[in-house]
């Protein structure tokens, strides 16, 4: 921890990220107006003491939306990348522990899914599913579990020819409790570097998606349908894409500048 | 050598097979009777009647995914429903648009990514260092559909430099084409320089502390032949394989750029189609999508596998 | 091979300098075949490529084009159509009475046909003369005059239709203005000057070009940026800022169509479980909560009229007995009491477009205020139209482009299980009203007719007519000659770049 502390980009990144996890939390009680409110008199109205931000085109705050849309774009993020864990690394245990005919079959599998572009792939699922930020978050995490099963994969098939598992065979443990006790906590870290990563390029998947119409739906607020509707008012209302945008560049660059540092702090050859 | 192809080439067709399994399926599962879909505004119940016999959409599953399969195999990828044009045809003329601004946008990110790698890595820890990581890191953060308008409202409406959109083929107007070309292929490229700096950059590191350049600047060499020569030269192998591989993302990014930018390529022409139903464009060019990007991956394990030998993978 | 004719081109068009007329289009269309065409967008582009028995004046007043005259016989059951002399298609071959009989032959039976409902009551059509043709129809149908100014009155060659067969729309042999050149799909539709079109002194362009853009924000930037000389679909929040440029104009006309919401009142048993379909007091209090002027301001920065029936205020079909509601949140409440569901909860079925979006959000807000509790459920298009089919929704926010005669707005819709019926009414005596009105050649007895129609439609709320959308055009200030007709197509004769 300390030596993540001590890149200051990195701390940047873990700062910023806590302040958005912050500012989700305390949401309701942060933003000064309620996020869907419409007001038929305030329709894109510019940025003014009342309404810090400006307003949308239904007449609501810019600001108060931004505050709430941080839980829609941080469980954009999270929710993909946990799924993603979630199926990915006990299949990539399997393939990389039991080997053979088992590792043959979902190693083709995933090389099929990694062949397909990942955005493609999100957005016939998304299409699939249906118009939803639940079914977005889904669909990126499907995408991106076969990344996880690679690298899960790739590290349990080094780590199995480790002195460490050579001797907790020899003492007979049985397989399941090599792979979660011994193997698993040995191969976290570059699975939390992926990870962190990974939440920066889904929450901008799900921004794409919204974009296109799949992601989160409006009157609820997230980051990426905001972006969407604010393209259509660019020269009118150029404060509802600019602080969207805008955050959603800060969110990601974070969750990067993070992904990078403990790259760096949990990695001794990096230094 | 030949053994290792072998094995490489006996793996490619099970991942195909997968491939063309995992992409019908998405699509015969995507909800809307595809008839309905294309039927239009009229929805006439007999045309309605007409399209579903005329692409097997009463058949069981099975037998649609072996006609399809069938066709692919002869090279007949089927045909647009929309506009009733074979998807073959519809490749070839989209094929060389997105491959220039591929192309395009992988020069660029590699001008602008190894330039920032090897800045940072150089100039380790200090403002330069920082400033170089977050210049690169700005691309992967910010989506490129917002930078895309943004970037059409500053160049082409407000200062007139640059056209807003569309497309005209570089051997009608070369000029014209390039700067249609730029903007698109910058907001492509820029998620991809940041990538390639981080690896420019580790490489790059890796190499500086290794005995080789310790020794050409033992011999006295001045710093900067050290750097661009020996060094560089020898970082950017894996970084340039990288590259190779990273068309296949290259690809999926193109999606949005090609649809902010009018850009006639395979990434419009493939959401366009998950909208309309149009399997078979979805179909075929995910198809040939997957089989660029494992013919691109062989490739570059071939590449490794002749600079490393000692690699002992899998 | 491609290059060599691509070399070829640029030759030729680099020694004469052609004037070309660019038109930015919000979609791509779709085949270009007039027979299988389905979409709006593709009609823009058949308005430079294929000319049609008549077509309508700003006034939607039928007008000769390839026809001159009508006739229809006493009982209205033969129309005797006389057609213009010396017409030539693209391939050079003539427009005769034969070639217009294998038109409508070919509408009416070629497989995968999109005109077959509009030529429905066409049983069979005979050559009297080169130059005359009498359709027979199985009975009186009034709106046929209108159905022929549009795809089922475009004629094209017989010879190449023959010949391509189902791939006609790749390469169109029209009898329009300009010819068929190339079409790249999703990047533009080439089209040259037909030197042989009968009326070319109306043509001022040696090419037309257009473009899909679907983004509205680009498709403008590509106007301001002098790309495009002409848009179709502006913005509705973007006017405000264009009127202030002098270089460009913009042009609107409130369309035939509409934009309305259809409610589930009997097309499958979910019907049973709406609140909206059970109980048509919930209907109308729905339609007392909703502020029309409000809507059409917010969601559509006003530019759209609004309205209560299938044709706007603006036409001479409506039914002036039956003004546009005004809001009434007193009176929604009272009747929701009465219906004895003060709070009723429905989900809104809305595709993704933006337009629907934004007008979804405002309904759902008003009605709120009614004690209504609107869910929105946002749906891709595509699927959206499969549910409805299906009867699998509640209420859903859908327009219609619009046909010239009003029963093109009518009859599909409300007619017992007709195709675009999504709402499942099925009222037996407004069926018949509805055959009466497409009978009746007289137009006080049609309007008659359609003040019945109306007084039951208006009153059950199969569907919720909210407003008629403008037709917005914008383009360069230097092209003159732009026709404004409601039906939202951009005519090339007479535009001329100055």
């Amino acid at each position: 921890m300390k030596r993540l502390l001590k890149r200051k980009s990195a701390a940047f990144g873990l700062f910023v990220v806590g302040f958005f996890v912050l500012l989700a939390l305390v949401a309701p009680w942060l933003a000064p107006h309620d996020p869907l409110a419409t007001s038929w008199s305030a329709v894109r109205a510019a940025p003014s003491a009342s309404y810090w931000f400006g307003a949308d085109e239904l007449g609501r705050d810019v600001l108060s939306r931004i505050v709430w849309g941080t839980r829609a774009s941080l469980l954009a993020g999270v929710v993909s990348v946990t799924i993603a864990l979630t199926f990915g690394v006990p299949i990539g245990m399997l393939a990389g522990y039991v080997g053979g005919w088992t590792d043959i079959l979902i190693s083709r599998i995933t090389d099929a899914m990694l062949a397909c572009p990942f955005l493609i792939l999100a957005i016939a699922l998304a299409a699939f599913l249906g118009p939803s930020l639940t079914n977005a978050m889904i669909a990126i995490g499907i995408s991106a579990t076969p990344i996880f099963i690679r690298l899960t994969r790739a590290q349990v098939l080094s780590a199995k020819s480790e002195e460490y598992v050579e001797a907790a065979r020899a003492l007979g443990n049985p397989h399941l409790r090599i792979a979660l006790r011994h193997i698993l906590p040995n191969i976290v870290a570059p699975l939390i570097v992926q990870a962190t990563l990974a939440i920066a390029a889904a929450v901008i998947a799900e921004a794409s998606l919204s974009f296109l119409g799949l992601g989160q739906q409006p009157p609820a607020p997230s980051w990426g349908s905001m972006l969407n509707t604010a393209k259509n008012y660019i020269d009118q209302a150029p404060w509802m894409a600019i602080w969207p945008g805008l955050s959603i560049f800060l969110l990601v660059l974070s969750f990067n500048l993070l992904g990078d540092g403990l790259r760096d702090a949990l990695d001794p050859r990096h230094k | 050598m030949g053994r290792f192809l072998l094995r490489r080439l006996a793996q490619i067709v099970p991942t195909l097979f997968f491939v063309s399994v995992l992409i019908f399926g998405l699509q015969q599962l995507l909800p809307g009777d595809p008839a309905i879909a294309m039927a239009g505004e009229e929805r006439d119940p007999e045309t309605i009647r007409y399209l579903r016999e005329k692409f097997h959409l009463d058949e069981p599953l099975p037998a649609r995914y072996w006609h399809w399969l069938s066709g692919v195999v002869r090279g007949d990828l089927g045909e647009s429903v929309r506009i009733q044009k074979p998807v073959t045809d519809l490749i070839l003329e989209k094929l060389p648009v997105t491959l220039q601004l591929a192309t395009m946008a992988m020069l660029i990110a590699l001008l602008i990514g190894v330039t920032a790698g090897v800045i940072s890595a150089v100039k380790k820890d200090t403002w330069l260092d920082y400033a170089a990581n977050v210049f690169a890191l700005w691309g992967l953060s910010t989506p490129n559909f917002w930078l895309g308008i943004l970037l059409i409202l500053l160049f082409a409406v407000n200062l007139g430099w640059l056209p807003a959109s569309g497309y005209v083929s570089p051997f009608e107007d070369l000029k014209g084409n390039l700067a249609a070309m730029i903007m698109p292929a910058f907001v492509l490229g820029n998620a991809f320089a940041s990538v390639l700096m981080r690896h420019t950059r580790s490489a790059m590191l890796q190499v500086l502390s290794s005995d080789y350049v310790r020794t050409a600047r033992a011999k006295g060499l001045n710093e900067r032949v050290v750097i661009l020569k020996h060094a560089l030269r020898n970082a950017l192998v894996p970084v340039i394989t990288l590259g190779a591989l990273s068309f296949g993302e290259l690809l999926g990014g193109t999606v949005l750029t090609e649809t902010i930018f009018s850009i006639p390529g395979f990434g419009k022409l493939i959401v366009d189609a998950v909208f309309n139903r149009d399997y078979s464009v979805v179909q075929g060019v995910v198809l040939l999508t997957a089989t660029v990007y494992i013919a691109l991956n062989l490739l570059a394990d071939i590449a490794y596998f002749l600079v490393n030998p000692r690699m002992r993978v899998e | 091979m491609r290059w060599f004719g691509l070399f070829l081109a640029f030759a030729v068009s680099s020694v004469a300098a052609q004037s070309t007329l660019r038109i930015g289009l919000a979609e791509d269309p779709d085949i270009l075949d007039p027979t299988m065409a389905r979409t709006f967008v593709g009609r823009i582009v058949f308005a430079g490529l294929c000319d049609k028995l008549f077509d309508l004046d700003e006034k939607l007043n039928i007008v000769p084009q390839l026809a001159t005259s009508y006739k229809w016989s006493a009982d209205n059951k033969a129309l005797e159509i006389k057609l213009r002399n010396g017409v030539t298609f693209h391939d050079g071959e003539k427009l005769d009475a034969a070639a217009v009989k294998y038109n409508l032959e070919r509408h009416k039976n070629m497989k995968g046909s999109n005109r077959r409902g509009e030529l429905a009551p066409v049983a069979s059509v005979d050559v009297v003369d080169p130059l005359t043709v009498r359709l027979n129809l199985s009975a009186p149908f009034v709106p046929l005059l209108a159905v022929l100014t549009d795809r089922a009155g475009m004629m094209v060659s017989p010879k190449a239709a023959e010949a391509a067969g189902e791939k006609f729309g790749a390469a169109p042999v029209c009898s329009g203005p300009f010819r068929f050149v190339e079409r790249v799909a999703q990047d533009r539709i080439v089209l040259q000057r037909y030197p042989g079109y009968w009326n070319k002194g109306a043509i001022h362009f040696d090419r037309v070009v257009y473009t899909p853009i679907v983004d509205a924000t680009v498709r403008l930037a590509n106007l301001r940026s002098g790309q495009l000389d002409f848009i179709e679909r502006l913005a509705g929040s973007d006017v405000a800022g264009l009127k202030s440029d002098s270089r460009f104009k913009i042009a609107r006309i409130v369309e035939i169509g509409y934009q309305g919401i259809t409610i589930n009142v009997g097309k499958s048993d979910e019907a049973q479980q709406n609140p909206l379909g059970k109980d048509a007091r919930v209907r109308e209090a729905f339609e007392l909560s909703l502020d029309r002027n409000a809507i059409v301001k917010v969601a559509m920065d006003g530019e759209a009229q609004v309205g209560n029936q299938w044709v706007s205020p603006a036409s001479s079909w409506y039914v002036k007995s039956l003004p546009v509601p005004k809001r009434n949140v007193e009176r929604a409440k009272q009747l929701l009491k009465e219906a004895g569901v003060p709070n009723p909860s429905f989900t809104l079925m809305t595709p993704t477009t933006s337009d629907a979006q934004r007008i979804a959000q405002v309904v759902q807000a008003m009605a709120k205020d009614a004690g209504f509790d609107v869910k929105i459920q946002s749906t891709e298009f595509a699927t959206s139209l499969n549910l409805a089919d299906k009867g699998q929704y509640q209420a859903y926010v859908l327009a219609w482009s619009g046909r010239a005669d009003p029963d093109g707005n009518l009859q599909s819709f409300h007619f017992c299980k007709a195709p675009l019926n999504y709402a499942g009414y099925c009222k037996p005596e407004v069926d018949d009203l509805i055959n009466r009105s497409r009978a009746a050649a007289d137009k006080a007895q049609r309007q008659k007719l359609f003040d019945q129609i109306a007084a039951d439609v208006v009153r059950d709320r199969p569907v919720i007519y909210l407003f008629h959308r403008h037709w917005l055009w914008a383009h360069n200030a230097k092209l003159s000659g732009l026709r404004t007709v409601p039906d939202g197509l951009v005519r090339v004769q007479g535009l001329k770049m100055n």
